[in-house]
């Protein structure tokens, strides 16, 4: 018999193979999987590229102040209301308390509330700025959030600037009931302020944007920019699902999907965001 | 997850009211045995109807006045209580519906038109529920896809233009949840009508008269007055849906109607709605013409209130209004 007809031996070389991949140790920290592709790749390759996976481009979720860092002129930003903090006003309870919910977003040092602002430069350029930030309790938006976005755009209309912000959310923020609901309208008249004054509003769509935050001021950008495959949305695909009971076509809510049907202006990857920011602002000016 | 609609705490009311009518039926029996001229007095039960009226309407405000958030959220959903066109029917004249976003279609989850109450012509519009199946699923169970909140911005915005003031009324579950809502820019359009209606020049009347949910609610509702039926919730998002989210459990939709305050007394606390109109004994399902007669009265008020202020200010003072809602702390000015 010939030795590859042995079937011991191809048995043998199988068992090994996998044994040798269970045996592969992943250092913690080290290596990420992307959630698109779920290639394992190697984490540092991945923060050299802006958290941007090398194999499939998919964007990943980045905290607020990387976001910053790589849109501002550097040491340009200065933060604003800052210590503004959530007060559970409907003494909300699910399965945890609200309180202790806010107290393990406050934990991950991720800032006070979902959402980062302040002024910067952008390629000289000075700009109010919001970047959300996801890690706290999903970007969702309470009535920090809108109560600060509606403090920069009225610095921004009083100053005539440029407002850009950067949205990660996953809608209104349910522990606070109706005033969630609430700041969708407040950061919506805020918005209609700054038409009327020709200040121009910038809405950039991260993964993932859906809900409350859509339903208002993100979607009422005089440009909508969008990173490549992130979710956009009001109703989640998850409950769209539950609801139709059908699945879902391609690439649906996905940033190319949006752009096709005429809901965005472009998409723009994160490496071509700063000088592309840069470059609209400076024909309104 | 299970879409729970008995109310159980309407029975005893119920039971009552089964034997006033049986009573009823047993006293018009026998005064026809007395027209046919026989010697045996009709027995009388007036006595005992009125007895147990009084006891029906003493048991209905007693329930009524501790229902909990759960059962008014039961209460604005009975498949009586009077809808949009009901109440317009009730509270216009010379009404005439009209169609279209003028973009893609009609949709019969927002209804509106021109119609006049007292003396004035406005423009009036709102979600309009189904009453039977088939209905329910023409009006999409009053889940406006985009075309109805552009229909509605549409018809605000000719409003505005003849100087007409404009009323809506709020009874949605939320925004369609489907693909096509989504392929047309739901998002949009909510978003849109929040920005064109605080900016919009002639007064702005909002009445949440059954439910009110989530962005699909709020796109018809930045008005310079927002008024609640007594029975009817105003909500971030329905009991149920935050129960399947928060507690990762439809069925503890009861729970998250607690814990979301969707109340009228609530919402007065948290500065989202500014008076309250009182539904006749039992809920408005169970005298739609008595309900209505509030309705317009409370809107004929409003009006007048509202007409008398200079353009200017009202639309500041709406910009003001939504300014100002929420609570934060942390503010060192």
């Amino acid at each position: 018999m010939a030795w590859f007809k042995k079937n011991l031996f191809k048995k043998d070389m199988f068992k090994n193979a996998s044994d040798e991949k269970k045996s592969v140790k992943v250092p913690h920290g080290m290596w990420v999987k992307c959630n698109h592709c779920n290639e394992i790749i190697y984490k540092k390759e991945v923060e050299r590229n802006l958290e941007v996976c090398p194999k499939c481009n998919y964007h990943f979720r980045i905290s607020s102040k990387k976001r910053v860092e790589i849109i501002v002129d550097e040491g340009s930003f200065v933060e604003l209301n800052a210590d503004l903090e959530a007060v559970d006003a409907l003494e909300f309870k699910d399965i945890k308390k609200y309180k202790d919910r806010l107290k393990d977003a406050h934990k991950k040092k991720c800032g006070k509330d979902a959402i980062l602002t302040g002024s910067g430069l952008i390629g000289g350029t000075k700009v109010m700025l919001g970047v959300f930030e996801f890690a706290f309790m999903g970007g969702s938006m309470g009535s920090v959030v809108g109560e600060k976005i509606t403090r920069i755009m009225e610095v921004a209309l009083a100053e005539r600037v440029p407002v850009i912000i950067f949205t990660a959310s996953g809608g209104a923020r349910m522990q606070e009931g109706i005033l969630s609901l609430m700041q969708m309208a407040k950061t919506s008249a805020a918005i209609a302020r700054l038409r009327r004054a020709g200040v121009p509003f910038i809405s950039v769509l991260t993964d993932p944007t859906t809900g409350g935050v859509t339903a208002s001021f993100a979607m009422l950008g005089d440009l909508i920019l969008a990173e490549p495959k992130a979710l956009i949305g009001f109703a989640g695909p998850r409950v769209i699902q539950e609801t139709i009971k059908q699945k879902l076509p391609e690439g649906f809510q996905r940033s190319e999907f949006l752009l096709e049907h005429g809901m965005l202006d472009m998409i723009v990857e994160r490496k071509r965001m700063k000088e592309t920011i840069s470059m609209l602002v400076s024909h309104f000016a | 997850m299970s879409y729970r609609n008995t109310r159980d705490f309407d029975k005893p009311i119920e039971e009552i009211e089964r034997k006033i009518n049986e009573l009823r039926e047993r006293s018009q029996d026998s005064k026809q045995e007395n027209q046919k001229g026989q010697e045996d007095n009709g027995e009388d039960y007036s006595a005992e109807i009125e007895k147990l009226e009084a006891r029906a309407a003493k048991l209905t405000a007693d329930i009524y006045a501790n229902l909990t958030p759960w059962q008014v959220t039961l209460v604005a959903r009975h498949p009586e209580r009077p809808y949009t066109l009901d109440h317009i029917e009730n509270i216009t004249t010379d009404f005439i519906e009209l169609h279209g976003d003028r973009l893609f279609k009609d949709d019969p989850a927002i209804v509106g038109g021109m119609g006049r109450i007292g003396d004035r012509s406005i423009i009036i519009l709102g979600q309009q529920k189904g009453r039977n199946t088939k209905e329910r699923f023409y009006r999409n169970y009053g889940m406006p896809h985009p075309e109805g909140y552009r229909k509605a911005l549409r018809l605000m915005q000719m409003a505005e233009r003849f100087n007409m003031p404009i009323v809506t009324f709020i009874d949605t579950p939320g925004a369609a949840p489907d693909i096509e809502a989504e392929e047309r820019g739901q998002s949009e359009a909510i978003a849109r009508n929040l920005l064109e209606m605080s900016q919009l020049r002639v007064p702005i009347v909002t009445v949440v008269i059954g439910e009110g949910g989530s962005g699909g609610a709020l796109a018809i509702g930045v008005a310079d007055k927002v008024m609640i039926f007594e029975f009817s919730t105003y909500s971030v998002i329905s009991p149920e849906g935050c129960a399947a989210i928060l507690w990762k459990d439809g069925a503890k939709a009861e729970t998250a109607a607690k814990a979301l305050k969707v109340n009228a007394d609530e919402l007065i606390r948290l500065g989202v709605v500014d008076s309250i109109i009182k539904e006749p004994l039992g809920g408005a399902h169970r005298d739609p013409k008595a309900s209505s007669k509030n309705l317009k009265e409370a809107i004929i008020t409003a009006l007048d209130e509202l007409t008398a202020i200079d353009t200017d200010k009202l639309v500041e003072a709406r910009y003001n209004k939504f300014r100002k809602i929420g609570v934060f702390a942390g503010d060192e000015a």
